[in-house]
């Protein structure tokens, strides 16, 4: 229990909170000690005053207008792109596509490359661990296509079975899609074991980073995926705003997603023709202002050490997996060698939800459920758990707090 | 059979014990202690018709007609939502379909419980409500 002692060296955890207005929050009268980063993380100062300074300052629609505002916004949308290409260290700009979510880039490729590329028989390589969003939109491209599913199965630490992996390659694999780190488990997946294998066997892959954004650092060229999804809410940025990273010559042998304005090069009613990446994933009005915000975030954390916000988040991981545990009746549900920024738990004879309300009441949020991986929870034969979920604000006393709140709930339900 | 309390009675009967509780630790500690105590449904109604579907826990109601009079019974998995059933009961069980669809069942509001009703909770109390005023609809029409 000696994980408190090793102070990380200068990171001014203080100063780091101090940038997060929501963080002085107080909920139920008590401080708001906020544990729920895995489905969205808290906002930076610099974020939520790009938003105002936007619609204050220069809001005007991108890409069409000759004047001045028009200019000053597609400047800045842009300038996001160009930060979002560095964060991912992707090769080029037009590989950066702009959407509403993780789960709108899945459905982008599911809908645009599936309808391409996929035909009856073919197969397509997900995990048992995945996210309702890297499900269904592979579900229903594939009953369409008359295509199929198959699934890895994971172990009891909630890490996945490589060798059946390996297994269900074969020549009918077209695509893995395959969750970078888990959101209900925390599992962070051997993602270039499994791109190399895939690529050998001559299938594409789409790594779902929803969950690996927040805590690792990203490149996807040492990575070698071929598609990169995210969202720009769970790593500080604004909601509505996602990245669907695509190599460039995947990407311009995938038709359109949408129909629409900016997507197109010129149309007459026998015929359109396409505008160039990226735009020509990108119909309609964007979502300007929290595009332009999302770089704000992405700016905040480049200007931190990365290094010493993995070993913290690391150390928080570790801590609260040791204190949670010595509540006494836990059962931990993801214990894989290697995870990042999540612990779910399980406490004997109790709901989760009942734990949550309790949580709640002393201010302390968490969720509970099956965190939309209702396959999982049926591998691990449970309804649900109980999620902390970490981000480079929460200390150790927030882990203290979650500890105590943990008894006080036990004492009252048991 | 001694006289049945109207459903305003024991709301109010209700709103009177959670006024003694000074603390949420109090309150909960309470419904908790109403949810452990609720009969427990047999086996043979915890079928998939009788579930109540809420996100994260679930929920089982059965309704008896007898004599102009709906009695209801149910379960959940989870004990608070369980001890905010059992209060449910104890208000609308016993009384004529006419009387459950007049009910306003403000009491939950009233004893600071009102968050277990918002949509977020998805915990099915709210369906649950739905759920006892379609059986006193549908006991109405048959009565009819
Ligand atoms: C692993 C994973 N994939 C996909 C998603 C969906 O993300 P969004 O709701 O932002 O589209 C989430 C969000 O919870 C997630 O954790």
């Amino acid at each position: 229990m000696n994980v408190i002692n090793e102070i990380v060296p200068a990171l001014d955890i203080p100063a780091l909170r101090s940038e997060f207005p929501v963080l002085d929050v107080r909920v139920n009268n008590k401080p708001l000690v906020y544990l729920d980063n895995a489905a969205t993380a808290q906002k930076p100062r610099a974020v939520i005053n790009a938003l105002q300074q936007y619609y204050n300052g220069y809001n005007a629609n991108i890409h069409r207008g000759i004047h001045h505002l028009a200019e000053q916004a597609t400047t800045a949308y842009e300038a996001t792109r160009a930060e979002v290409q560095q964060f991912l260290n992707a090769g080029l700009r037009e590989e950066i596509i702009f959407t509403r979510g993780t789960t709108e880039s899945i459905n982008l490729v599911a809908s645009s490359w599936g309808r391409q590329f996929l035909n009856k028989d073919d197969e397509i390589i997900i995990s048992t661990m995945e996210h309702h969003s890297n499900i269904v939109p592979w579900q229903i491209i594939c009953e369409e296509k008359g295509a199929r599913i198959k699934v890895i199965p994971i172990n009891d630490e909630g890490e996945l079975d490589l060798e059946a992996f390996y297994k269900l390659l074969s020549p009918q694999t077209r695509l893995v899609a395959i969750t970078h780190v888990s959101n209900a488990l925390g599992t962070i997946n051997p993602v270039r074991e499994i791109i190399h294998a895939a690529h050998k066997a001559g299938a594409l892959v789409l790594i779902d980073g929803a969950q690996s954004t927040p805590h690792l650092s990203i490149d996807v060229r040492d990575m070698d995926c071929d598609f990169f999804a995210f969202s720009a809410h769970k790593v500080y940025g604004p909601t509505g705003v996602g990245v669907l990273y695509g190599k460039k010559e995947i990407l311009e042998a995938m038709p359109p997603y949408q129909g629409g304005g900016e997507m197109i090069a010129e149309v007459s009613f026998e015929k359109t023709t396409y505008n160039e990446l990226p735009y020509k994933f990108e119909a309609g009005t964007p979502n300007i202002a929290d595009v332009i915000a999302f770089r704000e975030s992405l700016v905040f954390l480049k200007n931190l050490d990365s290094e010493l916000l993995h070993t913290h988040e690391k150390q928080l991981v570790d801590y609260a997996t040791q204190k949670i545990s010595d509540v006494g009746g836990i059962r931990i549900i993801g214990t894989a060698a290697s995870k990042a920024g999540v612990v779910s738990f399980l406490m004997d004879g109790t709901h989760p939800q009942d734990v949550g309300v309790l949580l709640d009441q002393q201010g302390i949020a968490v969720r509970t459920g099956h965190h939309c991986t209702q396959p999982l929870m049926d591998r691990f034969r449970i309804p649900g758990t109980i999620r902390a979920s970490f981000a480079i604000y929460n200390t150790l006393e927030e882990i203290d707090s979650l500890a105590e709140g943990l008894h006080k709930a036990k004492k009252m339900l048991l | 059979m001694s006289e049945l309390k109207s459903i305003a009675e024991t709301e109010a009967e209700i709103v009177d014990d959670f006024s003694l509780l000074d603390t949420w630790e109090e309150k909960y500690e309470y419904i908790i202690d109403m949810g452990k105590k609720l009969p427990v449904l047999d086996d043979q109604y915890k079928k998939e018709e009788n579930i109540i579907k809420g996100c994260q826990s679930t929920v089982w109601l059965t309704a008896d007609y007898r004599d102009g009079r709906i009695y209801f019974s149910a379960d959940s998995d989870a004990v608070i939502v369980k001890g905010l059933i059992s209060m449910l009961i104890r208000v609308l069980s016993g009384h004529t379909p006419g009387e459950i669809l007049n009910a306003k069942v403000d009491f939950i509001n009233e004893i600071g419980m009102m968050q277990h009703l918002a949509q977020t909770r998805s915990n099915g109390l709210l369906s649950m409500i739905k759920q006892m005023k379609n059986y006193a609809i549908a006991y109405q029409a048959v009565s009819s």
